[in-house]
């Protein structure tokens, strides 16, 4: 039996803040999830199964949460599954939601990510002593800050690139009622001011920690129908590759670019620059922009990433729009970012993206990545639906 | 549907895994057993899927390190689940319903005598109301147990039956680390542990890990002249309050068992870590007397938590393969007190 269509026809997410301490986990995961069911047109009596994801357990110390939130969430009486694939986490839920429509096993799918930072300790929580293992002990940004450092070395980028996204995305999430963070006056040279963290890394060119919560509603072709603008799923894709290599490329990994090549083939693209209106692209530290861009075919490598991205090519009204969301850069509930960009391109190609919408687009990205950029989610949304 | 196969098993079960922090190295030889057993490559696996927890791991990501033991490049096409393997399998399973694989391999790890098991367990409540009070496993089984025996659905008797005939089974099983039945009336007269239940109506806390190969049509039959294919996969969870629950009951069970046809199995390998369990197993899935109950001695002789469900499954897909047996039913659960459970039937004529 071939792959079944499917489609996003509801969104839901949460204001996303440092403290959401008017909810609770399960509150913070029903805002979402009631917001996604109203949008949908849909109650939780409609919905056959619930997928939930989440980042590493240790950090709100519950383990296997989705078990107590089984009830809150509606799963009870109901297939239940919880994934989790480190920060791609997200958007592994979401391709894991659609393939029970796609698979022609249930007909409307609820799927929930979420995080509350606020009662967790991410920074205790990734900097557990393991025996055998080199300690990190610095958190993603000084994991990353490395990686960084290479690419700027490698495509010999201005200092300053990081700046431009930094300031793009916090103005992009001025657009976005949910964002985390809204600081009305951030630009180049104030990001340039902001303090040191981890160099070339600066403050405003880092991720918050949020508490938030995203969820979709995914149906079949039938459901579907009944929804003024579903966006179509095109393409799904997961890549993994392992953590101890020496010939890793830790900037462009191949897992990155064998998950682009796939997505790419399975959507029937062939120009992603050219072809995709919107892209929502993991990018926790603002570097991360142009690296990805580059790792996805939007740009050549080592080089016409941070050119893109220097041009304002990516900004809202530039030829390939970014992050409009603001995204992960103005809000990060770690486990539901991922689903945030999944949900955010959904949105773009509904025509329901707001103020950050783009105007008229048909076929957007949802990206994720985590680990050590070892994992890869993506998928591809259109407003028509796909031909294959 | 398509028709997919359970192909390939390995497992490995024991009461402590001296070696990798999280059972990850015992990966490796897992992985040797499935490609032996099926001829194929890692870049024969289209899906690769685990199970594993944090919590056992004592670390986050306790995963990350187990996709090397797949190896380095190519990528693979993974993902990972915090449930037990049998979860892990069903998205496989899924993945394979889409068409975009053919194949896939899931494997789960947990390594629980690493810490105490039946507090850690105690994380999986509710965080507001429940975990500061620390109720351990074992404690609301107990609970559960003496429930059952106050509404007359069991006895402490009933309860010593299934022990002993999972003792007995046992000594047939080279990976159950407890085994040995005696009699009914020496297994009573054992000291209660967690009043109403002794030491042998609960699992022992063992480490292990595990690996299950699934197929596709034509791939399948070139792997096994007797496929165990995949009839029905179904699972459900209930609410964790216990208070709110009937304890003798197992709703969830009842109505992953109502999405599959059970008429004319044969064999059941019953996730059951509390011999109490099996009962209300057996009830929710209206087994018949004459239903061969986990001929591997079952998790009463060895559970290792992520694997123990899936384990099932491969032990139910060896008999199909060996022509023991034409239609069986491998059972999984998760959660306190029989929350969650999933049920795959498997067939060795379709």
């Amino acid at each position: 039996m071939a792959k079944q269509p499917a489609a996003v026809v509801g969104v839901g997410q949460t204001h996303h803040r440092a403290k959401r301490e008017d909810v609770s986990m399960a509150g913070l995961c029903r805002e979402a999830i009631d917001r996604a069911l109203l949008d949908a047109n849909l109650t939780l009596d409609d919905i056959d199964a619930i997928v939930v994801g989440k980042a590493p357990d240790l950090f709100e110390g519950v383990m296997m949460p989705e078990l107590f939130l089984a009830e809150s969430l509606g799963a009870a009486g109901k297939p239940l599954l919880r994934v989790h694939t480190a920060g791609s986490v997200g958007g592994s839920t979401a391709i894991v939601a659609s393939s029970l429509v796609q698979a022609g096993v249930h007909k409307r799918v609820l799927t929930v990510a979420y995080e509350k930072q606020s009662e967790s300790n991410a920074m205790w929580a990734l900097s557990v002593p393991l025996p055998f293992n080199m300690p990190v002990h610095a958190g993603a940004g000084g994991y990353f800050a490395p990686h960084v450092r290479s690419y700027i070395r490698r495509s010999e980028a201005p200092t300053h690139v990081g700046a431009i996204v930094a300031a793009k995305d916090r103005r992009n999430a001025l657009k976005n009622p949910y964002a985390h963070l809204r600081n009305p006056d951030t630009t180049v040279e104030s990001v340039l001011a902001s303090q040191m963290l981890w160099d070339p890394i600066r403050y405003d060119e880092t991720c918050p920690s949020s508490d938030g919560a995203c969820a979709l509603v995914i149906v079949d072709e039938d459901t579907a129908r009944a929804s003024a603008n579903p966006a179509w799923i095109h393409g799904t894709v997961m890549r993994s590759e392992a953590t101890t290599a020496a010939e890793r490329d830790q900037v462009n990994p191949q897992a990155s670019r064998d998950a682009a090549a796939a997505l790419w083939k399975q959507a029937g693209i062939t120009n992603p620059i050219e072809e995709i209106d919107a892209a929502e692209i993991y990018v926790p530290f603002s570097w991360f922009e142009p690296m990805w861009l580059e790792s996805l075919g939007f740009a050549e490598a080592n080089g016409g990433g941070w050119r893109l991205s220097e041009s304002g090519a990516t900004a809202m009204d530039g030829k390939i729009p970014v992050n409009c969301s603001g995204g992960v850069l103005s809000s990060n509930p770690i486990g539901a970012s991922g689903m945030l960009r999944f949900g955010e391109a959904a949105l773009q190609v509904r025509g329901a993206a707001g103020e950050h919408q783009v105007d008229g687009a048909r076929r957007a990205l949802g990206h994720a990545y985590g680990g050590g950029s070892q994992f890869f989610a993506m998928w591809v949304v259109g407003s028509e639906k796909p031909a294959n | 549907m398509r028709d997919v196969a359970v192909v390939g098993f390995a497992q490995r079960q024991m009461a402590e895994f001296d070696g990798s922090p999280t059972c990850v190295e015992l990966l490796v030889p897992l992985f040797a057993e499935c490609y032996e057993q099926t001829g194929w490559t890692r870049r024969d696996i289209g899906f690769w899927c685990s199970g594993s927890s944090d919590y056992l791991a004592g670390r986050s990501f306790s995963f990350v390190q187990a996709v090397d033991a797949i190896g380095v490049i190519p990528p693979v096409n993974e993902s990972h689940v915090e449930m037990d393997l049998a979860w892990a399998m069903y998205e496989a399973w899924l993945k394979i319903q889409t068409g975009e694989v053919d194949t896939a391999l899931v494997y789960a790890f947990g390594k629980a005598s690493a810490g105490v098991l039946r507090r850690t367990l105690a994380l999986q409540l509710d965080p507001y109301t429940m975990t500061p009070l620390w109720p351990d496993t074992v404690s609301l089984a107990g609970v559960q147990a003496r429930a059952g025996i106050d509404a007359g659905a069991w006895d402490e008797r009933a309860m010593a039956e299934v022990a002993n005939r999972s003792l007995t089974d046992a000594e047939k099983n080279e990976y159950s680390i407890r085994k040995g039945g005696s009699s009914v009336e020496e297994l009573l007269s054992r000291p209660v542990y967690a009043d109403p239940l002794r030491k042998h109506d609960c699992s022992p806390v063992t480490d292990g890990a595990a690996a299950i190969v699934l197929a596709a049509g034509d791939q399948a039959r070139e792997v096994r002249d007797r496929p165990a294919w995949i009839s029905g996969l179904a699972h459900s969870v209930d609410p964790i309050s216990m208070g709110t629950r009937d304890l003798t009951r197992a709703p969830s069970a009842a109505r992953a068992a109502a999405a599959v046809d059970l008429g004319g199995v044969e064999l059941a390998e019953l996730h059951a870590p509390f011999s109490h369990q099996e009962l209300i197993l057996r009830r929710e899935l209206g087994l018949a007397e004459d239903v061969r109950i986990n001929p591997s001695g079952g998790a009463l002789t060895s559970n290792p938590m992520f694997s123990g469900g899936g384990i099932r499954i491969g032990e139910a897909a060896s008999r199909i393969w060996s022509g023991e047996v034409s239609k069986a039913v491998g059972h999984a659960t998760s959660g306190p007190a029989l929350q969650q459970n999933l049920l795959c039937v498997l067939e060795g004529n379709i």
